[in-house]
């Protein structure tokens, strides 16, 4: 492996050589977030290549006023919410779920989405919410979920769903929030589901090469060699280091299903805004399972009014120990923002693997 | 009381009256035989053979009280004996104090006496006292168990922070993450065909055999909640000092590594409860390696690191198996309650 890493920093030396500057790459999801820093890999790559983090952990791009209202809609007396583990200490206003359920105990943590269908089937006289989040990855087993419910005529299992597009996002960020990036080191498990063709457009708009990687710090390190060879040939296209799982296609049942239940629309994102087109809600015809029309609830949206900077954060702009609250209000035990709150976070995984040393006492 | 009712433990047992006394003397005592025990005195009467000691407690509440590789009777002997052995101590004497949930069924309580009554055998610690409580149903979850432990200071040794310097080596006596991925997997319900099992096991025996025969052991420590990353930054937090690790040295099984990446935890966090760090002088490195290895407890010990200056601060730090590097840190520990 050795041999592989050391051929990859070669090509890095080189383009970085060859386009006489600094390579800015945005790594867009949360795990290879966590995998740069827990591997080390910035400090294997020479001066040539800055790293950003991205918008791609899902639990900090969800947006307050969304945390705000599941958190209303979990005072409710008829309601039971089953919600994936990261989301429960996310805070919102004044509240967060973990709060909610020490006090009412009707949050529930789901593996799984069909877990909550099983969990409302249990629980006939309560409405189940399920808290959907996430990228293209989770957005399946929610399609599933809601298949599932209605074929067993399970009517008290509802969904409110935050998933969101990763395409959409970083047509954002290259448009107007974040220009200086050169290039996407794109997910693996994002791109097994939608195929590494869902890049081109990003690829064909901007001129920005988009390399799929897998988890493991060769393929990142190999993705990012990649990136740079593609930088040096002038040529920007779409690649994949990780081909033994992801096709240009993708997974095309999985997308079927979740395109037959859900479809896009603009969507707000955690500190950095609407986004168009870039979130997923239930189609017309499933009504039934949306938990905002089941209960008659609107989502009231609200400025944040914080010093928090996730949303600089989140766009790549500056770097968790910029933020004036990193490390002093902000750390994983009492966290203001998403990004500390989720272990894929970029404040989170910042404050695990690179804080500064601790002074000597 | 019917023949149903006998299957299962009721408050009546913790009242003190004649269930409890009938819950002692044919249930508990008999399987804990030893001169202080037998005669069921408020305090047990103790002969030590001398009056330097070590003196631990800790309590046990794992989910689920049965898991691979051991159970919560068996755990509660290990490590209360481990804290005792890691102190440098020969392992004499505990308590055994239990809170049992009303309905508890008790073959399940019999199963884990008769566990606790192996572990302190093989461990070769006598329980020498103890307690039996019953609370209504709802007040506790099905057994918890607390102890407290008496160790005799092995003569000649003294372990401390105080005694680390740069340059000593990291030595760990096998594998991590064991106990912890086995508790978390069962609890998930995840259901891995991979073969978890926890490492739960009396360290006693070795760490005796390595202090007696290898000079230059400048402290111990058994790396639990918090797992290998916690112990680490103890060590360089209270001693003052750098560590530096390296990842590929690190003994972790497939089993352990593929759960672990499934779930997203750190290796590094995990907790055991059969494992020991040792830091060693540069000397005595390769002789304490060689008396672990020669152990069927530390067959897979390896030194996985090296104390350094503090230089601009302590902290722990790993170079990974990329050649990299970064900071180990404590863990946060809310991942995973009711380990151990």
């Amino acid at each position: 492996m050795l041999d592989r890493i050391s051929k990859a920093q070669e090509t890095i030396e080189e383009a970085g050589h060859k386009l006489g500057r600094r390579i800015n790459i945005m790594e867009v999801c949360g795990t290879h977030t966590v995998a740069i820093f827990r591997h080390g890999i910035k400090s294997t790559l020479g001066s040539h290549i800055r790293l950003i983090s991205g918008p791609g952990c899902p639990v900090c791009v969800t947006d307050s006023s969304y945390i705000d209202t599941v958190l209303a809609i979990a005072e409710r007396p008829e309601v039971l919410v089953a919600t994936y583990g990261d989301m429960i200490r996310v805070p919102g206003k004044n509240s967060s779920l973990e709060a909610v359920r020490a006090r009412r105990g009707n949050v529930t943590i789901v593996l799984s989405a069909v877990d909550a269908v099983e969990l409302a089937r249990r629980n006939p006289d309560k409405t189940v919410v399920f808290v959907a989040v996430g990228f293209e990855t989770t957005t399946p087993a929610t399609a599933v979920a809601v298949q599932e419910a209605k074929a067993q005529g399970i009517t008290n299992f509802t969904i409110y769903s935050a998933h969101k597009l990763v395409v959409p996002a970083m047509d954002a960020l290259l448009g107007t929030m974040n220009t200086s990036i050169d290039a996407f080191l794109c997910p693996g498990h994002v791109s097994v589901i939608i195929g590494s063709d869902a890049y081109t457009p990003v690829v064909t708009k901007y001129g920005k090469p988009c390399v799929v990687a897998g988890f493991e710090p060769l393929q990142i390190v190999e993705g990012l060699a990649e990136i740079c060879r593609i930088l040096a040939s002038g040529k920007p296209q779409v690649a994949s280091v990780y081909q033994a799982a992801v096709t240009p296609a993708g997974n095309a049942t999985a997308w079927a299903l979740v395109n037959k239940y859900f479809r896009p629309a603009d969507g707000y994102w955690r500190g950095v805004g609407l986004i168009p087109q870039s979130t997923l809600v239930l189609r017309d015809e499933y009504d039934q399972f949306d938990t905002l029309k089941r209960l008659g609830v609107t989502e009231s949206r609200a400025v944040e009014h914080t010093p928090c900077r996730c949303g600089e954060v989140l766009c790549g702009l500056i770097e968790p120990p910029q933020c004036v609250l990193f490390g002093n209000k902000c750390t994983p035990d009492t966290p203001v923002g998403p990004c500390m709150v989720s272990s894929e976070g970029s404040c989170a995984a910042w404050y695990k693997y690179a804080r500064v040393r601790r002074p000597q006492s | 009381m019917t023949a149903k009712d006998k299957e299962r433990i009721l408050l009546a047992h913790g009242g003190g009256g004649r269930l409890t006394d009938a819950l002692i003397r044919h249930n508990i005592a008999p399987r804990f035989r030893n001169a202080a025990l037998d005669e069921l005195t408020d305090a047990a009467k103790l002969d030590l053979s001398t009056t330097k000691i070590c003196f631990t407690t800790d309590s046990y509440v794992v989910k689920p009280i049965f898991f691979r590789g051991g159970d919560i009777g068996k755990l509660a002997v290990c490590g209360t004996v481990n804290d005792l052995a890691v102190s440098g101590a020969r392992p004499v004497a505990m308590s055994l104090g239990l809170i049992i949930e009303e309905g508890f069924e008790m073959e399940s309580f019999e199963r884990i006496l008769d566990s606790i009554a192996l572990a302190a055998h093989q461990a070769g610690v006598a329980i020498v006292t103890g307690d039996t409580k019953v609370v209504d149903a709802g007040s506790a979850d099905q057994i918890f168990i607390n102890t407290a432990g008496i160790g005799e200071r092995l003569s000649g040794i003294e372990l401390g922070f105080g005694k680390i310097r740069p340059g000593d080596h990291i030595l760990l006596s096998g594998t991590i993450g064991d106990h912890g991925m086995t508790i978390v997997s069962q609890r998930t319900d995840i259901g891995f065909q991979s073969p978890l099992q926890s490492d739960c096991a009396a360290l006693s025996p070795l760490t005796m055999s390595l202090l007696e025969s290898v000079p230059g052991i400048r402290f111990m420590r058994d790396p639990t909640r918090g797992g290998l990353a916690a112990t680490l930054n103890e060590i360089s937090g209270s001693a003052g000092v750098s560590i530096e690790i390296v990842e590929s040295h690190i003994p972790v099984s497939l089993a352990v590594r593929g759960a672990a990446d499934v779930l997203g935890f750190d290796v590094l966090d995990i907790a055991n409860e059969g494992k020991f760090v040792a830091v060693v002088s540069p000397e005595s490195a390769d002789a304490a390696l060689k008396v672990c290895r020669a152990h069927p407890l530390g067959k897979h010990a390896a030194i996985i690191g090296q104390v350094k200056d503090a230089g601009e601060g302590a902290v722990v730090e790993m170079v990974t198996v990329i050649g990299g590097r970064r900071i180990v840190q404590m863990p946060y520990g809310r991942e995973l309650p009711r380990i151990c």
